[in-house]
């Protein structure tokens, strides 16, 4: 440890030390930053940042108010054009047959009966003008319109006590939410996209639209719902995403 | 017999370590997250710079720090209010003391005889510090609940105003921060201090 007393009579000493510290100072920072690089792929740290995000779920769920509206914007600021994203690029979209779509039902919900797309189109539809916030940062406004999900899963008899709801998509993609935000009155699940039948980069022949979720908690494509109340994860929360990612 | 003068709390050392440790890991991950969709299209974060390896595990770590920087920030802020720590080292301040002792610092002329005293720049740098985690925690807080917070973040201009404002928030903390390291290495004296709490009496 150093004295000040020294210092003022050593001032040459006092700029060496000073060098000396500079170096030291830098050599700490660049070291902690390479161990954290490294501590990433350590399986302890790894059961750590899981463990966190386990709890950060549950931090979200009590947050979560099911009464609390995501902000409606006015059509005139839909964002044009509206931003694809996916797990693939926009050339790779898949596009889903019309005549052959079965909407699948499983898990605990009591008319499993397959739904074909014009019985699903004659349900009362409502439409949103909301954000669509993705888990990379940005966001864009967009219009969708379909039938409110809480009253899809009432009509099937599925239990609204479950924990969770499942799905499974067209482009293999999967994905699954609380039963507390499958209820919100937001929720819907949409066919039309301004106005117009959802464009398979939208997410024909139908998109869950959650605006209490980041993007890609918002399947599309969807080819099989299920609920259950063992968490069926997904895609991206299976890779290390947040699962409640609520916003 | 040594003559040892009080310059740093307990609490204020204790909580300083793991603001640093938090910190690091905050601003580190947060500019992984940046870089997944730049805010500024021209400008990205050199990876090398970052943690996480990429968006998913700088989330986790970013999601994972959040709670030490906020449950210590809440530490340090009520000691500092409670103890009057705050009250004793950073007030009074006036902006005449700070533009003059701000400007005998870049002249190289700035005395620190006491470091039990902050000067005037000291002051309203850790003033400002204080202020900008606070701005920090509000605006991460409105992005990440832009629906459950909808009134915090209506204040910053909504989603979007909360993510320009976070992104400013984070480059005046780390402004300050340089400074505040280069003027530890310029006066390196003040550096053990941080860890010991005291300093032997000059005489």
């Amino acid at each position: 440890m150093k004295n000040s007393r020294l210092s003022d009579r050593f001032p040459k000493l006092e700029n060496v030390e000073r060098r000396i510290f500079l170096k030291q100072s830098l050599s700490i920072g660049a070291l902690s930053l390479l161990a954290g690089c490294e501590l990433t792929g350590d399986e302890r740290v790894q059961e750590v940042l899981e463990g966190m995000s386990r709890w950060n779920d549950r931090a979200q769920a009590w947050l979560f108010d099911p009464k609390k509206l995501a902000p409606e914007y006015p059509e005139s600021m839909i964002t044009q054009p509206f931003p694809f994203n996916g797990y693939y690029p926009e050339s790779e979209v898949r596009v889903i047959d019309e005549t052959d779509y079965k909407l699948q039902l499983g898990g605990l919900i009591k008319e499993q009966k397959p739904w074909r797309l014009p019985e699903l189109y004659a349900l009362p539809q409502v439409s949103q003008v909301t954000r669509h916030i993705c888990v990379e940062g940005w966001s864009a406004i967009g219009k969708w319109s379909g039938v409110r999900f809480s009253e899809f899963l009432q009509r099937v008899g599925a239990d609204l006590t479950a924990k969770y709801v499942g799905f499974n998509c067209g482009d293999d993609y999967y994905s699954s939410i609380d039963m507390a935000t499958a209820l919100h009155p937001q929720t819907l699940l949409t066919f039309r996209f301004a106005d117009q039948i959802l464009p398979p980069k939208y997410g024909f022949p139908m998109k869950l639209r959650i605006p209490t979720k980041l993007g890609f908690k918002n399947p599309k494509h969807i080819t099989e719902i299920f609920v259950v109340n063992d968490n069926p994860g997904g895609y991206w929360e299976d890779k290390g995403y947040n699962w409640f990612s609520g916003n | 017999m040594a003559n040892w003068v009080k310059v740093h709390p307990l609490v204020v050392r204790i909580t300083h370590w793991i603001n640093v440790l938090a910190v690091l890991v905050m601003v580190t991950s947060g500019w992984r997250i940046y870089n997944a969709s730049p805010l500024f299209e021209s400008f990205t974060f050199p990876d090398a710079l970052t943690l996480g390896g990429w968006l998913a595990g700088a989330l986790q770590w970013h999601f994972a720090a959040l709670w030490l920087l906020a449950l210590n920030g809440l530490v340090y802020v009520v000691y500092g209010i409670v103890s009057g720590h705050f009250r004793r080292k950073l007030l009074p301040i006036s902006p005449r003391a700070v533009l003059r002792d701000i400007s005998q610092a870049l002249r190289g002329r700035l005395a620190h005889e006491d470091l039990s005293v902050y000067n005037a720049a000291q002051r309203a740098a850790y003033l400002v510090l204080i202020f900008g985690f606070v701005v920090l925690i509000l605006s991460g807080l409105a992005i990440w609940k832009p629906v459950q917070l909808q009134e915090l973040a209506a204040l910053m201009g909504g989603y979007e105003g909360a993510r320009l404002l976070h992104f400013f928030a984070m480059s005046l903390v780390v402004l300050i921060v340089v400074v505040h390291v280069a003027m530890v290495a310029l006066v390196p004296r003040t550096f053990p201090t941080m860890i010991t709490g005291r300093l032997r009496r000059s005489s």
